[in-house]
């Protein structure tokens, strides 16, 4: 499609994002959340859908979501009810799911985001509501009964977070969703694993001509689970709907499924009467009055959330705003590098061996930073002797490497392996007369002005000295003898 | 004479329902359920100027249970019940996507 056609058009886009709770048992019974376990399993009269079955409402649901309420600026409601969506689908046992849908838990809340396009934006937030999830259909047929069902996941809780339809294109639309998806980690409620579906997201897309005050007609698309696809999935959405319109055609309302392989979206025909979904106040739940100490109860066990812990970086430890970006992405990440600081006073030193080698050896072992066979301790103790001159930085990254491997402390690995630095003028001396002896070509280029080959002399003592010897003191010497 | 409910509503949630019905019956649940609605209707006499909508008849608020996990009832009791199950699962109608 050409830039041209593009830009006459406005995107809009509105996300409803469906994060799954972390918490040990289910929303309305005492069954287990964990994930993986045999089928049906963990089920019981309640999540089951058998009839007499009363639910009661996990506490700790509404704490997740009263932080995730105060972590997006909402108002947590002083009084909140649930309701009952009624519609027929076989992983759903009571024929209803368990909802709020007037007087959700939080309403107006917003994310400030930032995109190259727009720069900075406010998004709202429409509400927050607690739900139960439904079970899982497995769709193999070899036992020859048709579909089977898997109620385990069924109760199990969810928040759904409704975004304002404020995004413009779908950088902002990835930008918002990775600033929700960090905050949940940030507060602990989410693992945030999008391929299992612990975070899912759809989004309704539509466009209209620049000028025009009233939205197009939307289409929502659904079972999208990376970033990327989110991504892929909207541009598609986009160039549709433009194409449509240009063609005098008109955008249907509808859902429409994106396809990984193709990169496209298709329609899920035949749902239009699907959406009646008569919702009622559900008998059986009394309804949640949350008074202001609770709120400030847990206000208090929120940890800092990542834009003011960015913020923070910036200004106490003096970082780029990139370098506080990446190392607030993940909180453990960010707390492993607050440890550092805390043991070694040079935080730009810190920050550049956390990015680097640190970061590095977890993409390489695959492991995450909760398991890392580096403490900030360990590590400290190599920047500590890097800074007291009794190792190069360079033979730093060797000691690193070891204590990786080997979990010992870096004086250990120093004193064992003898990497301790040389520092005797005598003995470096020595190395330099013999560099320079072996070198007289290059030594006599030297002294005619060839200034580069400093380096290759440096070089060369380094290595006569596997690394060990005191580089500054290395190029004084060759300084000293080389221009005498 | 049906003023309540129009026949394509009655059908329209039969529908949602899942229920099937021949004409004849239709028009027999329209006429009742227009009544039902007419009597039901009697309560927009009363002056509920002021007064709060209710959602429950009930004046409790506020019952938890602890995030501690309790015994499930296991994959023979659940599927006891099922006439169909395979594999640890209940068996339903194919589901086409």
């Amino acid at each position: 499609m050409s830039d041209t056609l593009r830009d006459k058009y406005e995107v809009v886009i509105g996300l409803e994002v469906h994060v799954q709770l972390t918490t040990q048992t289910k929303i309305f019974c005492g069954c287990s959340t964990e994930y993986g376990s045999s089928p049906n399993s963990h089920t019981c009269p309640v999540c089951l859908g058998l009839p007499g079955a009363l639910p009661v409402l996990n506490r700790q649901v509404v704490e997740n979501a009263i932080k995730a309420g105060l972590a997006t600026n909402c108002n947590i409601a002083p009084r909140s009810i649930f309701a009952r969506k009624n519609y027929f689908y076989p992983d759903l046992p009571k024929g209803y799911q368990i909802s709020q849908f007037e007087l959700p838990i939080c309403e107006h809340g917003y994310l400030d985001i930032e995109t190259e396009g727009r720069g900075k934006q406010r998004i709202g937030i429409t509400r927050i509501h607690m739900e139960e999830d439904a079970g899982k259909l497995l769709h193999s047929d070899e036992a020859g009964v048709g579909s089977l069902v898997d109620l385990n996941r069924a109760c199990t809780p969810l928040l759904e977070v409704v975004s304002e339809p404020d995004m413009r294109s779908s950088d902002e639309a990835i930008a918002y969703l990775k600033q929700l998806h960090q905050i949940v980690r940030y507060l602990d409620i989410c693992n945030g694993n999008l391929e299992e579906g612990s975070f899912r997201c759809d989004a309704n897309v539509s466009v209209r001509p620049y000028g025009q005050k009233e939205f197009g007609t939307r289409a929502e698309l659904k079972n999208i689970n990376s970033f990327r696809f989110i991504k892929e999935g909207i541009e598609y959405e986009v160039e549709r709907q433009i194409e449509l319109i240009e063609d005098g055609d008109k955008v249907v309302q509808e859902t429409r499924l994106f396809d990984s392989d193709s990169g496209t979206t298709r329609s899920m025909r035949g749902k239009e009467e699907a959406h009646d979904y008569r919702y009622f106040p559900d008998p059986d739940l009394v309804p949640l009055v949350i008074k202001d100490d609770w709120i400030t109860q847990v206000r208090g066990t929120m940890p800092e959330l990542p834009q003011e812990k960015m913020q923070r970086f910036i200004s106490d430890f003096e970082l780029p705003g990139s370098v506080a970006e990446v190392l607030t992405a993940e909180r453990n990440f960010a707390e492993y590098f607050e440890a550092c600081t805390r043991l070694h006073k040079d935080a730009r030193t810190c920050a550049n061996w956390v990015m680097g080698d640190i970061q590095r050896m977890l993409n390489e072992s695959g492991i995450d930073i909760e398991q890392i066979p580096v403490t900030p301790q360990m590590l400290c103790g190599i920047l500590e002797r890097i800074a007291d001159n009794t190792i190069s930085g360079k033979i730093g990254k060797q000691v690193f490497d070891l204590m990786w491997e080997s979990s010992k402390s870096a004086d250990a690995i120093i004193e064992e392996r003898g990497l301790k630095q040389v520092t005797d003028t005598g003995a470096i001396e020595a190395m330099v007369d013999e560099v320079i002896a072996a070198n007289p070509a290059q030594a006599q280029e030297f002294r005619e002005g060839k200034d580069k080959l400093q380096g290759f002399f440096v070089g060369q003592v380094m290595k006569a000295s596997r690394g060990k010897a005191n580089p500054a003191m290395v190029n004084e010497l060759l300084c000293k003898k080389l221009r005498s | 004479m049906a003023d309540k409910i129009t026949r394509e509503e009655v059908e329209h949630v039969a529908r949602l329902a899942r229920l099937e019905f021949s004409p004849a019956e239709v028009d027999a649940l329209t006429g009742q359920m227009d009544t039902i609605l007419a009597h039901v209707e009697q309560l927009n006499e009363l002056d509920t100027e002021g007064v709060e909508p209710t959602s429950h008849a009930v004046t409790l608020e506020n019952a938890f249970r602890p995030d501690a996990v309790t015994h499930s009832i296991g994959v023979d009791k659940a599927l006891k019940n099922a006439p169909l199950h395979a594999d640890g699962c209940f068996g339903v109608p194919k589901v086409i996507e």
